[in-house]
């Protein structure tokens, strides 16, 4: 019997798997393809304390194994989402991630608290990472300052384990994760998207209407492992691990790099039933290769490198 | 709906860099509303990473066939192009709103207006239309004579005309200077094609109708808000309301959209 359940703040998952935000709406369009039910979890999009329309159009372009995107953090709002998203989201026994998003502390925090007392909330995801929303000069991802003041704050007031979404969009992604580690939040998601752009050659003109978008797929895959090897070496809370991740193997991937659990984002718009179908084949892929527990591998690659280099010490 | 791998039964290129290609398998059984698209998987790897989007232009239930036609235009469609007759292809569908057909009664009449590759959704429609009694006429436009695809197939189902940009066959000009020409009233507009053709001929037209839109897609569910085109009615906070063109979509009352 393989062990698939993961225990992370706030989470009771019954496998390691959940869509990424942003790339799986508030759940109602998948739910017509299989039962959510069978989710680990569910990350919502972005919610912002007013309904945000976003950005104009062409927001997404196709690049090498990998997609551009910036939507813009459209969403119809706080209000909304408490009086439909999240009751809908009641007929479903799995843990509920809100991921909140906005321009200032304020927002922020008001958006935070709101909705870390709605009842099927299990935890936040503060997206301080998106590359596509200007903020009057705040940068909220990448100094890691500002993004502890905001994790204090938010956590002073949610109710929830709340998980900081982390920008691979920085120099030093180890001390981001630090800086909040130590402003108390409960653990972190990442990565989020990378900051690119393609030109159209017949126009000259980057086909993206915001012209930079955040590139995510396949293409941003070793990134993020790369990032998740060296961010779980160097704090204590767990890790939703996501970026590129399209098969089983990736998951192995990720959860050897060090993430407790993994985030589905680009691959369910390629495969409508990418979820469910991840969590059946990983199971396969553990029972082959003889791993009969999540937890076991979690961190393995640098895990098993310390003990190595203890032993020939 | 759902994700099926359809059985391609034939491919034809029946115009320059334009394919027809016919595919079997049980989902075809759901393809009932003219006017909504599949979303096709191209590759089978990463990379052509995104599905590509390409309407419905005809049924048969009989055969269980889906009929879609398609320009090569990039390296996705391409990939289609170079495909055979037994190979399977990986289709999302029946995806989308489609043009409604209850807004026509028996004996009225229905113009249906197609550019270029927004033609083929245009197909089936005017075979649902012709089967309940409405009288269809149809305006294709086209750049030069020897991009003409499906004048044939339209013309069986009504009066038709044919404008080409060069002259070289039917009308000169664009689809709204065939509209200006024939008088003959009509109840109701249907059009699917570039959006500058789109905006002439909803100024051009004399009724109310429908418009059909293209936008880059990722889901095609309406999950990832990649689609959205600009609704006329309400305001957000920002002064913009969208629509998503993959699932409120991609047919529209005129009205209803800004283009
Ligand atoms: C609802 C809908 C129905 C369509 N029906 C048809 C049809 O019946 N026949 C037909 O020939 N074409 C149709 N199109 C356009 C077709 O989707 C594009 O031509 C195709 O996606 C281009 O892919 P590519 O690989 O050739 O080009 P590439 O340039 O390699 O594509 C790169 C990316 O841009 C997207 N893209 C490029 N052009 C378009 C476009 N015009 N519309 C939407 N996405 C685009 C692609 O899907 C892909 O994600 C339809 C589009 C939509 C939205
Ligand atoms: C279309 C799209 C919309 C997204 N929206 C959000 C969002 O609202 N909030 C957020 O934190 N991340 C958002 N993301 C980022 C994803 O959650 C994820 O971090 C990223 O795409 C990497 O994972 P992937 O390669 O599996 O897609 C979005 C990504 C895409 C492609
Ligand atoms: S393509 Fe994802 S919402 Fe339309």
């Amino acid at each position: 019997m393989i062990n698939m359940n993961r225990e992370l703040p706030g989470l009771s998952m019954k496998n390691p798997v959940m869509p990424a935000s942003g790339c799986f709406g508030f759940g109602q369009e998948y739910a017509r393809f299989y039962d959510l039910n069978k989710l680990g979890a569910i990350t919502v999009k972005a919610v912002t304390a007013e309904e945000r329309a976003g950005n104009p159009v062409p927001r997404v372009a196709e690049t090498e194994s990998g997609m551009l995107n910036a939507i813009g953090l459209q969403n119809p709002g706080l209000e909304h989402v408490l009086q439909h998203e999240l009751p809908w989201l009641e007929q479903y026994d799995i843990p509920v991630i809100v991921n909140v998003a906005g321009n200032t502390m304020e927002d922020y925090i008001y958006v935070s608290e709101t909705v870390s007392r709605v009842k099927n909330v299990s935890a936040l995801e503060l997206n301080i990472s998106c590359p596509n929303v200007k903020v009057g000069g705040i940068q909220f991802g990448s100094d890691p300052a500002i993004a502890a003041e905001l994790t204090k704050k938010v956590k002073a007031v949610s109710q929830v384990p709340v998980y900081v979404k982390l920008s691979p969009n920085v120099t030093d992604i180890v001390e981001m994760a630090k800086a909040v580690e130590e402003a108390g939040a409960d653990g972190l998601s990442m990565i989020n998207t990378l900051l690119g752009m393609k030109i159209d050659i017949n126009t000259g003109k980057p086909v993206i209407a915001n012209r930079t978008g955040g590139l995510s797929g396949p293409a941003i895959k070793p990134v993020a492992v790369r990032m998740i090897y060296q961010v779980s070496q160097a704090v204590d809370i767990p890790i939703i691990g996501m970026g590129g991740i399209h098969t089983a193997d990736d998951i192995l991937e990720f959860l050897m790099a060090g993430a407790s659990a993994v985030a589905i984002g680009t691959a369910n718009f390629v495969n409508p039933f990418a979820c469910p179908e991840l969590i059946s084949s990983l199971e396969t892929r553990m029972a082959e290769l003889g791993i009969d527990d999540v937890e076991s591998i979690v961190g393995r690659s640098w895990k098993t490198c310390s003990s190595v280099s203890l032993s020939s010490r | 709906m759902i994700v099926e791998q359809l059985r391609i039964t034939g491919q034809e290129e029946i115009a320059p860099r334009i394919y027809r290609m016919t595919l079997e398998g049980d989902s075809v059984q759901t393809m009932t509303e003219p006017g909504q698209f599949v979303h096709v998987k191209v590759s089978d790897g990463i990379d052509p990473l995104l599905r590509r989007p390409i309407s419905i232009c005809d049924v048969s239930q009989d055969k269980q066939e889906l009929t879609i036609i398609y320009r090569a235009e990039g390296r996705g469609t391409r990939l289609l192009a170079a495909k055979k007759t037994d190979d399977t292809l990986d289709v999302l569908g029946p995806l989308g709103q489609g043009f409604p057909l209850d807004s026509l009664q028996k004996g009225s009449t229905a113009l249906l207006v197609g550019g270029g590759v927004g033609i083929p959704p245009l197909y089936y429609l005017a075979k649902k239309l012709v089967k309940r009694g409405v009288n269809v006429r149809t305006i294709l436009g086209f750049r030069q004579s020897e991009d003409i695809f499906l004048q044939k197939e339209f013309r069986e189902l009504g009066d038709i005309i044919v404008t080409t940009e060069d002259g070289s066959k039917g009308v000169h000009g664009f689809v709204t200077d065939a509209m200006n020409q024939a008088e003959k009233p009509y109840d109701s507009f249907f059009t699917c094609g570039p959006v500058p053709m789109l905006r002439a001929v909803k100024a051009a037209a004399a009724s109310d109708g429908f418009i059909s839109l293209e936008e880059r897609m990722g889901c095609g569910v309406g999950a990832c808000l990649a689609c959205v085109c600009e609704a006329s009615d309400a305001t957000s906070q920002e002064g913009k309301k969208y629509r998503k063109i993959c699932s409120d979509g991609p047919v529209f009352r005129a009205g209803e959209v800004v283009i």
